[in-house]
């Protein structure tokens, strides 16, 4: 199964919700190889998700 | 074990954190205060409950993260909030070429964890959380905000797993595309 990169966004995005079919992860990992804006769309992601656990704490410091 | 009074003292002493926790996801500064006030008496009717545990925020927290699912609970029965259409037209169309590939390549963020030691990122943040639609913003700050699991967020909000995916995938990539507009593009 080849995947598009839109196919591709939804799936790193489903990928922080719930665990990916094994079919799913191969598909997945064979586009990161190759395209290199959807690997820049997985990390940026992944550093959302970091910055979300630290809004709380940031804003309290700085204020 | 400390005194009670020393408990309620450092108890005290949270709020402020307590009350941003809670703002953060309830987006209404009185519901937040009232969550954190039912929180607040919950911990102190049980106080015997903490004895042992090492960090009192995190309990505190714990308690508070249910008094807000149930604020949003009471607020899901008044509909407040207007239904976003679960077929609404792809916001992405722009992103991507028709045969699914993209039309314009995300650009590097560098060293993006460098943000994180600047508040200004997170007034950033902030901003492109609050331009996102109520519904999707709700789910997406159920998610990573209170760090629920999606089968709980489609249990509270009413809506499938296959909504869930959607609307927190439609959070992720507007606040993607938000951040490269306002932070990172700059």
């Amino acid at each position: 199964m080849m995947l598009t990169c839109k196919e591709t966004t939804r799936l790193v995005s489903q990928g922080l919700d719930r665990e990916l079919a094994f079919g799913e992860r191969v598909a997945l990992r064979v586009h990161l190889a190759i395209c290199i804006g959807c690997r820049r769309t997985r990390r940026q992601m992944m550093f959302l998700r970091r910055a979300m656990r630290e809004l709380v704490e940031i804003d309290l410091k700085a204020s | 074990m400390p005194p009670a009074t020393d408990i309620r003292a450092q108890i005290e002493a949270l709020r402020p954190y307590l009350l941003r926790f809670a703002s953060l996801q309830l987006r209404d500064a009185a519901a937040a205060e009232d969550a954190v006030q039912e929180a607040l008496l919950a911990a102190l009717a049980g106080e015997a409950s903490f004895a042992g545990r090492a960090n009192l925020r995190t309990w505190l927290t714990g308690i508070l993260k249910h008094k807000i699912v149930d604020a949003i609970r009471r607020q899901a029965r008044e509909p407040l909030l207007p239904q976003e259409s679960e077929d609404a037209p792809d916001d992405f169309d722009a992103l991507f070429e028709r045969n699914g590939h993209w039309s314009e390549r995300p650009a590097r963020w560098g060293n993006p964890d460098g943000a994180l030691e600047q508040a200004q990122f997170f007034r950033a943040l902030e901003a492109c959380l609050e331009r996102l639609p109520a519904r999707t913003a709700q789910a997406f700050m159920l998610r990573e905000h209170l760090g629920l699991e999606t089968s709980e967020i489609c249990k509270e909000l009413e809506i499938t797993p296959t909504h869930c995916w959607v609307m927190l995938y439609r959070a992720r990539m507007t606040l993607r595309d938000c951040l490269q507009q306002t932070w990172f593009g700059k």
